[in-house]
């Protein structure tokens, strides 16, 4: 399938990153379904910082106004996007960091490469970043014989279980702490100092054996990689957002660090800060404030890595850019808020979305990044209940955008196919039928006979093909016994 | 590589046709110079909306810090070494880093058994690995959020050093802190580099449990002085 792209802007490449599933979402939902395990972790890790958002973004006076704020800001960040680049590339040279540019996957992992080959490293440790996900860092640094070792706690059980990340924040929420237990005592040993042979499943336990197993790469590390969650264009000053001090250990202690960033992750002004350091970590870990924020400004001579590089990614971030409708998919802070409410994504997980992105904010952002053609049953992967916009602390309307890209989707398949599917056939059919006034009135007698397909409950549970496409997972109801218009027409 | 060595990947002075040219030109055709958003309405509560002070700002301050399961310990600037002295020594804390300012210049012990560490010249990451903590002061603080911002001026030390020692003492006095966040980013200079803490180093990435002590110190006290 081929769509034709936004004014011409080039989506992410396929074949490079973690932005595309093998298979379509309800494909990979139902096998999710069918893991109990995994439901029950879900349910119980959401629910819990459902509460914890709501407790904390309930005590904040000001939060619709500060949401407001936050929704202004990444808006006027994005109309006038090229000027605040080019002014944060000038504060960062200025400051005595290095800005590179990358119009996609391949071209980040290149730069990146070279990068840490200039430095003379063979490893490099690595701060949870979703950019270095999206454009599958790891892998390209593999091939180019560089282990980077992930040092947030749950990237770390990623990594060491061989497994890919299923929540923004909490990449392994799908993991409960028996398994983690497994997983550390298994892997441990084959790539660095070992669990302890009687680690509990304790969390206080697991994280002391995460502390031991990476404090020595921390000590020695010479390249670190980071994302940031945001720059500041009037300043140049980048951000970074965690809990666990393992970001801090990585922008502080190696000699060389690199930062790479989507083009969407600027503020304008440093004043904005206050705004974005109140709105995210109340809706993404259900703080008043997390435990570490960085900040830094180029190089600090004396202080931290003595040399700093800044790479800003593309991989479709102009395309989704070029769509009035969709562009607002930019303003995201990540902070998965809105995966944490969605009834979908807690009950499929976020390894069915088949992204580095789930949920909804995934599932209007992968596609547009991608082109909607890649991803063209995310759209549909929502119940468009409301949720995720209620609680998105930057207002992005999901449910409305879902509804366009499905539109987008529909467009894309017409584009590509001269026979008709079968809901375009219906759809064709219908609009024949709403045509004529009384062509509509024949149609709804006509369709009183399907009340003989009915049994006893009175639902349609199974009807032929095509339109069992619908049934298979949804009755249809029968159709009334009398229309409106017969009803009118005889009162 | 460096910026522009090879024309695809570089900053300022690239050949035309390379990354930051195409990326910068695909940004103008996708926002098509359409018109202008308004600036942003600021109707939250700003840094000069008035707030809550005096003691009544502490006592948020401890509340919050409590919350994060930091140890406090309430002082006053006259008795404020004698506290540290208290908090060193149950701690059981033998050699201390401490970064110029905090302390009177030249002093190398505290008590007899408290040994202090300077930074000059720096400490390797293994020395500060093998200290039993780190004594520094503060920049900020915001009470609402429990957050004590350190930004590399007198007293703090760059920043490796209030990282890689398990223990952390931090000073706060009473002029120091302020009641919301946008407070603190008014009279936070961003030149400088910050650290931002608010509680001991912690996670919830194991089934979104929150718990104390991972990388950074595990234990982090406060001594807040009116």
């Amino acid at each position: 399938m081929t769509e034709p792209v936004f004014l011409g802007l080039p989506t992410a490449p396929p074949g490079v990153g973690h932005l595309r599933g093998r298979r379509p979402f309800p494909e990979a939902a139902r096998t999710a379904l069918g893991d109990a395990q995994l439901r029950r972790n879900l349910a119980k890790a959401t629910g819990t910082i459902r509460a914890k958002r709501a407790a904390v973004v309930g005590e904040v006076p000001d939060w619709a106004e500060l949401r407001a704020a936050g929704a202004a800001i990444k808006d006027q960040v994005l109309a006038g996007l090229d000027g605040y680049l080019v002014q944060l590339e000038e504060q960062v040279t200025a400051r005595g960091g290095v800005v590179h540019w990358a119009r996609d996957a391949t071209e980040a992992n290149r730069i990146v490469t070279e990068l840490v080959r200039d430095a003379g490293a063979d490893e490099v440790v690595k701060v949870k970043s979703m950019a270095t996900q999206e454009i599958g860092l790891n892998e390209a640094l593999a091939a180019a014989g560089i282990a980077a070792w992930e040092t947030d706690l749950a990237e770390l059980i990623v990594q060491l279980g061989h497994d890919s990340p299923s929540h923004i924040l909490v990449p392994a929420i799908h993991r409960n702490r028996a398994e983690i237990r497994d997983i550390f005592l298994r892997e441990m040993g084959k790539v660095g100092l070992p669990a302890p042979a009687d680690l509990t499943d304790q969390p206080r336990a697991l994280a002391e054996a995460a502390r031991l197993h990476l404090r020595r790469k921390f000590l020695e590390a010479g390249v670190a990689i980071s994302g940031a969650n945001f720059a500041v264009a009037e300043t140049g000053t980048l951000a970074v957002v965690e809990s666990e001090g393992n970001g801090r250990m990585c922008l502080t202690l190696p000699r060389t660090l690199v930062t790479v960033m989507g083009i969407e992750k600027l503020v304008p002004t440093w004043r904005d800060l206050e705004v974005f350091l109140q709105l995210l970590p109340r809706s993404s870990t259900g703080e008043r404030m997390n435990p570490y924020t960085s900040m830094w400004t180029g190089v600090h001579p004396g202080d931290g890595p003595q040399a700093f590089h800044l790479v800003l990614l593309d991989n479709g971030r102009t395309a989704t850019l070029a769509d009035p409708q969709g562009r607002a998919a930019l303003r995201c802070i990540r902070c998965s808020a809105c995966l944490n409410v969605c009834p979908v994504y807690e009950r499929t997980g976020g390894h069915a979305y088949g992204s580095v992105y789930p949920g909804p904010i995934g599932a209007v952002l992968s596609p547009q990044l991608t082109g909607v053609a890649d991803n063209a049953s995310l759209p549909y992967a929502s119940t468009l209940c409301g949720a995720c916009y209620d609680v998105c602390p930057v207002a992005i309307d999901i449910p409305q955008m879902l509804v366009h890209l499905r539109s987008r989707v529909v467009d894309a398949k017409r584009g590509h196919s001269r026979v008709p599917s079968p809901e375009q056939a219906v759809m064709a059919s219908a609009a024949f039928a709403m045509d004529s006034p009384a062509r509509w009135t024949a149609a709804l007698r006509a369709s009183r006979l399907g009340r003989l397909l009915g049994g006893r409950r009175h639902r349609l549970t199974a009807l032929p093909p095509p339109l069992s496409a619908w049934t298979g997972t949804r009755d249809a109801p029968l159709p009334p016994r009398q229309s409106f218009r017969d009803w009118w027409a005889r009162r | 590589m460096r910026a522009g060595a090879d024309g695809t990947s570089g900053g300022h002075g690239e050949a035309p046709g390379g990354a930051r040219e195409e990326v910068l030109a695909r940004v103008r055709t996708a926002t098509g110079g359409g018109p202008a958003p308004p600036p942003p309405a600021r109707e939250y509560r700003t840094a000069d909306h008035p707030a809550v002070g005096g003691e009544e700002l502490l006592e948020l301050l401890v509340d919050r810090l409590v919350d994060y399961r930091a140890l406090i310990r309430r002082s006053t600037t006259a008795m404020v070494a004698a506290t540290v002295v208290a908090a060193l020594t149950e701690r059981g804390a033998r050699r201390v880093a401490v970064p110029d300012g905090i302390l009177p210049a030249g002093l190398e012990r505290l008590e007899p058994g408290i040994e202090l560490v300077g930074d000059d010249p720096p400490l390797s990451p293994a020395q500060l690995d093998g200290l039993d903590g780190v004594l520094t002061g503060c920049a900020v603080a915001i009470a609402e959020t429990g957050t004590i911002v350190l930004d590399a001026g007198p007293g703090q030390g760059r920043r490796a050093l209030s990282l890689v020692p398990d223990y952390h003492l931090v000073v706060v006095t009473a002029a120091q802190v302020v009641a919301t966040v946008p407070q603190a980013v008014a009279r936070l200079d961003p030149s400088r580099p910050q650290t931002w803490i608010s509680g001991p180093s912690a996670t919830s990435d194991i089934e979104l449990d929150r718990v104390e002590g991972v990388h950074g110190p595990r234990t982090l006290e406060v001594i807040v002085c009116s």
